[in-house]
């Protein structure tokens, strides 16, 4: 293994959360609706149905190839991919071949850079169910699918680990969900992960002769495993002295290995030629700038911020940026908190690591509130609340007693008597130091 | 025969009472009893009671539409819910659409009475109407000749007075050749005047939807009813709806015509040839000036013709694979599976930059060639076909011959500019013959005032088929 290089590329497919399809009006939301029940005479691709492309999604691609640097195309237009599948009704995908609305661009990752190769969009296909009926194993297509926007973000073969590979994945979700384009949501199939992967010797310059594509992963962890898996893999066999086929595998989760699905001897001939339905697409400058200012403060940028103008580590700044309203919040309770307490944004920063507050019932300003109560106990010693602890429960024989016979309750009583004797005091550390005689008596 | 009335005087009568919706499409149905085991123009009939029926309906409630209450047909290419659409091919024989295309939908809106889905070559492969599953169409002048095509049955049936107007789609010429061979006035509309939405596609950026009728003016009043964007139809165009029939009057005096000398050599047929040059003559004594002029590069329309449309097509028909309408890909024709099969050829990796790619370079040549004489003309007089209506299996068994077939018409779709498509004589034989005017984009107005200045003095138009004697 030694002796080799990963050379791994990543193709990510984003479904885009519009309200209405890539080229019709059916709603774009699918998950867990009744099959083709969300479907029309365009994404069931009927005669004479046509395509009218929907330009948010349009407008939400370009702004995703802002957000990571790409160019953006004066000129873009759809194209056709023909290959016949059951669940793609018209015999061809539209899609974006020589001219993707976006190029280039580049996402900085702990293990160096990631370029991007190009950002372009295309429309979702339906699903296979395979499934009995009538006691007969039959294939049947749900079409609520197609036609859903799809990006589809290529990376150059930068990535040289696995683990570099699930730091920028985790960077393009973070960034996807920033943007507000998409759930990407891995389990709901709306951020899908197909890592290409092969190994050079050390040393030489170039792509390897061949590359291994892995499908159907739908978590970081997976994604991480399945490369492992196949480095390992390419590497045993390049020192048999063979070089591994040129094929697409798909990822078993039961087996925790790739399988072998279908080989790519050649390339396919998807006969690509211009979408005729639809008209070339040209962006002004203007047109861009508009989308440029409708991008949100990126994590990246939000990160450099936080660290800067809140003293904060990078680890804690990091957690905190995780998602938007995770870091919004965070900066909402600062706001509240400065003037009115003498918390420092680390305070704060610490006490919603640890704390975790549920960012949506809990207001910031509740939040900093609750903290300054919270902080206050500090003052009660712990051989004051001992004392205060002793008195409740000689009191209180039978609480005590039907707290022994397994009544979490009483405990809860308990602790209610005590606070009352010392107010502003800390409800969880009353609580556990009370369990803690409790059981101890 | 009320049929054979203008749509203007028809929508007069209707009003005046003079007859009813109910008694035209009665005539209609009795004419097509009598007519149509002779031609074999449809491929699905309307139920005569519901036809009738809905007669009655627009009799009891007559609106402002001048084609209330009016029967026409339509090119089995267009879907109308709930009557079969098969585009002439066996694979969509029990077809019923679930939707209707745009311009069905804005002909019922405007009280006009389908009465047919008409025979075609299957999906738009042909221009002798030969290659359609259901049987061929005749020509009501010649029983012995193709109706023409690709739509050769609303054609041959609006020339038998089986209905008032029709519907066709001319991808290469499908409603103009027909129109030639069959002595009717029909237009072929710049691409994205009307909407394409449910139109069967054969070649998604030469198809165009239009009118064929008895005149220039009864083409006008059914393109003002079908013209217009649609949100369906992102090629569709949002420049306005000019109002036809009010411009049609307009004079033609000083209007300039360009005769392009190329088009009138040896491929012509002699007898076409001579009676372009007289309507030449007729246009003149109008007060326009005729103008001979080059355009030498027509030889190359049919070269790119046959690269893009069946590049086109093959991607087109990749639905029809057997799994969702019943019936497989071995129910296409010969002409199908050929034109399939150099369309995929074409578009292979490979072969793109020669063929296909090369084609739509020469396409812009032929736009720039195009605009650059329409700026000085309004408009371009050419043959509709270089040959009279074909003898049955002269075309079907001459591959070569049925391309060369299209000389004239399959280039005005690949610059995507208007033409109308008008009778101008007869041959030998009492057989019709055709000639267009080609305008610049948009022009229709300007094309049906000089085809409408050119029926006021003669009456080649006027004249009925050998089938109705």
């Amino acid at each position: 293994m030694d002796t080799y290089e990963p050379i791994i590329g990543l193709e990510i497919h984003v479904e885009l959360k519009t309200k209405s399809g890539m080229f019709c009006g059916c709603p774009a939301d699918h998950f867990g609706k009744k099959p083709n029940t969300g479907t029309c005479p365009v994404c069931l691709g009927l005669p004479g149905a046509l395509p009218v492309p929907n330009k948010k999604a349009v407008e939400w691609t370009i702004m995703l190839g802002l957000a990571l640097g790409s160019t953006i195309a004066e000129v873009s237009k759809f194209d056709r991919k023909h290959y016949f599948y059951p669940d793609l009704p018209k015999g061809y995908q539209i899609s974006q071949y020589d001219q993707p609305l976006c190029r280039g661009g580049m996402v900085p990752t702990s293990f160096g850079d990631v370029r991007i190769h190009r950002v372009h969009l295309e429309e979702d296909t339906g699903k296979l169910q395979h499934a009995t009926v009538d006691g007969k194993r039959v294939t049947l297509v749900d079409f609520n699918r197609s036609g859903v926007p799809l990006v589809e973000i290529v990376t150059e073969a930068d990535i040289r680990s696995a683990e570099q590979a699930k730091e920028f994945l985790k960077k393009l979700h973070q960034i996807v969900r920033y943007l507000g384009i998409s759930d990407a949501d891995m389990e709901k199939g709306s951020m899908r992960l197909e890592p290409n992967i092969s190994l050079r010797k050390i040393g030489e310059k170039g792509l390897p002769p061949y590359k291994v594509e892995v499908k159907n992963i739908n978590s970081f962890r997976f994604a991480e495993r399945a490369i492992n898996y196949e480095l390992e893999r390419h590497a045993r066999m390049l020192d048999e002295g063979k070089i591994p086929l040129q094929e697409t595998r798909g990822w078993d989760e039961a087996k925790n290995a790739t399988v072998s699905q279908r080989t790519k001897e050649e390339a396919a001939d998807y006969r690509y030629f211009p979408e005729p339905d639809i008209p070339p697409m040209r962006f002004t400058q203007q047109m861009i700038t508009n989308i440029q200012s409708t991008i949100p403060e990126l994590p990246d940028a939000k990160l450099t911020r936080f660290t800067k103008d809140f003293g904060l580590n990078n680890q804690d700044a990091s957690l905190l940026i995780e998602s938007q309203e995770l870091a919004d919040y965070f900066e909402e309770a600062v706001k509240v908190a400065t003037g009115r307490t003498n918390f420092s944004p680390k305070d704060i920063a610490n006490w919603i690591i640890n704390r975790k507050p549920d960012i949506d019932a809990v207001m910031p300003a509740k939040f900093i509130e609750s903290m300054r109560e919270a902080k206050e106990v500090v003052a009660v010693s712990d051989k004051d609340l001992f004392a205060v602890i002793d008195k409740v429960l000689a009191e209180n024989a039978k609480a005590v007693a039907d707290y022994k016979a397994g009544k979490q309750q009483s405990a809860m009583f308990l602790m209610g008597l005590v606070r009352r004797q010392l107010p502003k005091s800390d409800t969880k550390l009353i609580l556990d130091t009370l369990r803690k005689s409790l059981d101890s008596t | 025969m009320n049929s054979d009335l203008s749509i203007r005087d028809i929508a007069k009568k209707l009003r005046s009472k003079e007859f009813s919706s109910y008694d035209l499409t009665r005539e209609c149905y009795d004419l097509i009893e009598k007519v149509e085991p002779k031609i074999h123009a449809f491929i699905t009939l309307v139920d005569k009671k519901d036809a009738l029926a809905r007669a009655r309906k627009i009799d009891e409630h007559m609106t402002q539409s001048p084609l209330a209450g009016i029967p026409y047909v339509m090119k089995d290419a267009y879907l109308t819910r709930g009557v079969r659409t098969t585009a002439a091919s066996k694979i969509l024989d029990d077809f019923i659409a679930p939707y209707s295309a745009t311009v069905h939908k804005k002909l019922e809106d405007a009280g006009a009475i389908l009465i047919g889905k008409m025979n075609m070559d299957a999906w738009g492969h042909g221009a002798s109407t030969e290659n359609t599953d259901y049987g061929p169409s005749k020509n009501p002048w010649d029983l012995t000749r193709s109706a023409g095509g690709s739509g050769g049955g609303p054609a041959a049936a609006v020339a038998a007075r089986l209905s008032v107007f029709g519907i066709g789609e001319d991808t290469g010429g499908s409603i103009r050749n027909p129109a030639a061979w069959n002595n009717i006035t029909a237009m072929k509309v710049t691409y994205g005047r009307v909407s394409r939405y449910g139109a069967i596609a054969y070649a998604s950026s030469l198809d165009t939807v239009g009118p064929t009728a008895k005149t220039a003016e009864d083409c006008a009043f059914v393109l003002e009813a079908i013209a217009g964007h649609d949100p369906y139809d992102a090629t569709s165009s949002k420049q306005p709806v000019p109002n036809y029939t009010k411009e049609l009057e307009k004079s033609i005096k000083g209007k300039r015509i360009a005769f392009p000398t190329e088009f009138y050599g040896e491929a012509l047929d002699p007898e076409i040839n001579a009676a372009i040059t007289k309507a030449r003559e007729v246009f003149v004594s109008l007060g326009a000036t005729v103008t001979d002029v080059s355009l030498p590069m027509l030889e190359y329309g049919v070269p790119v013709y046959y690269i893009l449309a069946p590049s086109e097509t093959s991607s087109n028909l990749g639905r029809y694979d057997g799994v969702r309408y019943g019936y497989g890909r071995n129910l296409f024709t010969k002409e199908n599976k050929r034109r399939i099969m150099t369309g995929t050829y074409a578009l292979s990796s490979g072969y793109y930059d020669a063929y296909y790619k090369k084609a739509l370079k020469v396409r812009s040549l032929f736009i720039e060639e195009y605009q650059k004489l329409l700026v000085n003309y309004d408009a371009i007089l050419s043959p509709v076909t270089p040959i009279m209506p074909s003898k049955f299996g002269e075309l079907l068994n001459d591959p070569m011959k049925n391309m060369m077939a299209d000389l004239y018409t399959v280039i005005v779709n690949i610059v995507g500019l208007p033409a109308l498509s008008l009778p101008c004589g007869f041959g030998k034989g009492g057989l019709p013959i055709g000639m267009q005017l080609v305008g610049s984009m948009f022009s229709e107005s300007s094309l049906f005032s000089l085809g409408h200045a050119y029926q006021k003095v003669t009456d080649w138009h006027m004249q009925l088929p050998q089938v109705l004697k």
